[in-house]
């Protein structure tokens, strides 16, 4: 497997953090055992007696394959039949015999080691006696290579997580202060703000966005204005279309941003708090928009009222779909990461099985930017039909109550943040 | 091409699909939704798949499936589909291929 594969798997495998706000993933139906995103829970492994976990976490953005040779060049004596076992789930119990006994007279059971016995080995000098065929010396000099191997693997894991602690709290400084300056308070960089910006998507996307959210507040003020001073129809026309040219231009930058960061979007962690309780696919229903909007836009004709009946309809249908879509996309995605974990025959048989699972979720996921653009074509196709049924001062209407409908989202969403706390 | 036309022609309603692609999913659940029938051909169990993937990108389909095809017609993708049923000509289409009734 080419190196990269290996690095992207190693990516993918328990230890790998996943970003928080992994919501679409984040519940009881994810075979969620098998993957770990906590560090702790690795530490928590690692009083398994097994050097097995230990190398596993240490390597974890090494190659995978040769984890089972390097266990066997650590190790003098293999027990002759331990378990394969890729899942953590399986951590818990009976774990590879890696300690190594070297009374080839023992049975299994025991050698299937804890940490007391790792010492014990070091003092098989009296079961030494039985065998014979390994002097005092060499079982000593083993015990002791076999001890600092494994305290050279804890010093690394304990390096590793040390490594990954800081780079999630790098990360949660940057997003500090990314919100800070999108607040406007100014905070002088050590680099290039831009380059800064660029080199991350999500952040990029979310300066993007705030910058979407002034210029809207403008428009909308602008069109405000104009329904107010009862402006002529032709003046109107000019600024419903420029909002709703400018609503294009953020599903622009939604597509561009799916590309770099599809699980940023589907977050919702760059809109505030109140909106993502109403969160779909990345964004909102345009089906409950139009509920809203029907009571505010009367009065209707006959043929406006069907035309937008229909168009809740249709936008609800198509929602259900790329629902029913994305449900069997998680379904499967679990599928993908629950089958085989268990491994009957080989250890190069497991670790292919391992690796073309991998493989077969990385393109499933891959799917996902597909999900979020067509959520985001059935919003922008929703806000052009609207347009067309509706007179342009209806349309200025409408445009102007979802402005106000996502404000009082966002001002109650402050609300809540700043609500005092016992 | 030919298989292509051919299987689009048999069928008032006809979608290419992969049996793996969940936004193919997404697309039958809507015709089923709307109450349409229509034909399935999953090309990774079709022998001549590769080519039949092939002809249909050559029609400008990008993702090559879900490939919509009404009334032996080429409706699009997913994203033409969802645009047609928003402006509610998707309907209006099976109605006139006779694939749905109302």
């Amino acid at each position: 497997m080419r190196r990269k594969q290996q690095k992207e798997c190693g990516a993918l495998i328990p230890n790998f953090k996943l970003p928080t706000h992994y919501a679409v993933f984040n519940s009881a139906k994810a075979s969620g055992q098998a993957v770990s995103p906590d560090c702790n829970h690795i530490g928590t492994l690692d009083k398994t007696p097994t050097s097995f976990a230990i190398n596993r976490s240490a390597t974890q953005v090494e190659s995978r394959l040769p984890l089972e040779k390097v266990q066997q060049t650590n190790l003098v004596s293999i027990s002759s039949g331990y378990t394969e076992n890729w899942g953590e789930s399986n951590m818990a119990d009976a774990s590879p015999k890696t300690d190594i006994s070297t009374d080839a007279d023992t049975d299994e059971k025991s050698q299937r080691s804890d940490r007391g016995k790792l010492n014990a080995v070091v003092a098989s000098d009296s079961s030494d006696r039985s065998k014979g065929s390994l002097d005092q010396k060499t079982l000593r000099r083993l015990a002791q290579n076999r001890e600092a191997a494994r305290k050279s693997r804890l010093r690394k894991k304990a390096y590793v997580q040390q490594l990954e602690s800081s780079r999630l709290k790098l990360t949660q400084l940057e997003q500090e202060l990314q919100r800070a300056r999108q607040q406007g308070i100014f905070i002088s960089s050590a680099g290039d703000q831009s380059h800064a910006m660029g080199g991350n998507g999500a952040m990029a996307f979310d300066v993007e966005y705030a910058r979407w959210l002034e210029e809207q507040n403008r428009l909308i003020n602008e069109l405000r204005t104009g329904v107010n001073s009862h402006a002529g129809d032709a003046e109107l026309r000019i600024i419903v279309d420029s909002v709703l040219v400018h609503y294009d231009e953020i599903f622009r930058l939604k597509s561009n941003a799916a590309k770099a960061d599809v699980f940023h979007l589907l977050s919702g962690m760059w809109k505030t708090p109140a909106e993502r309780c109403f969160l779909w696919l990345g964004g909102f229903r345009s089906s409950e928009l139009l509920k809203l909007l029907v009571s505010q836009l009367e009065p209707l004709t006959e043929q406006q009222l069907v035309g937008i009946s229909n168009l809740q309809q249709s936008s609800q249908q198509a929602e259900d779909a790329l629902s029913q879509g994305m449900e069997a996309l998680q379904q499967s995605l679990s599928e993908t990461l629950s089958t085989g974990s268990l491994g009957s025959s080989g250890s190069s048989g497991n670790v292919a099985n391992y690796m073309g699972q991998m493989a077969m979720a990385m393109g499933k996921l891959g799917t996902l930017e597909g999900f979020i653009r067509q959520a985001d074509n059935l919003r922008q196709q929703t806000l052009q039909q609207m347009h067309r049924i509706l007179t342009t001062r209806q349309s200025a209407r409408a445009l102007l109550a979802i402005h106000d409908y996502f404000s009082r989202l966002r001002a109650l969403s402050s609300l809540w943040l700043a609500r005092p706390r016992e | 091409m030919d298989r292509v036309r051919d299987l689009a022609s048999k069928k008032a309603a006809v979608i290419f699909t992969k049996s793996s692609c969940c936004m193919c999913y997404s697309i039958k659940t809507l015709f089923y939704e709307l109450g349409a029938s229509p034909a399935i051909h999953e090309l990774d169990h079709d022998p001549s798949g590769r080519d039949m993937e092939w002809a249909l990108r050559g029609l400008g389909c990008d993702p090559s499936v879900p490939a919509v095809f009404i009334g032996g017609r080429f409706v699009g993708s997913a994203k033409d589909v969802i645009s047609l049923h928003v402006d509610g000509s998707l309907k209006q289409m099976l109605i006139d291929a006779k694939a749905i009734w109302f």
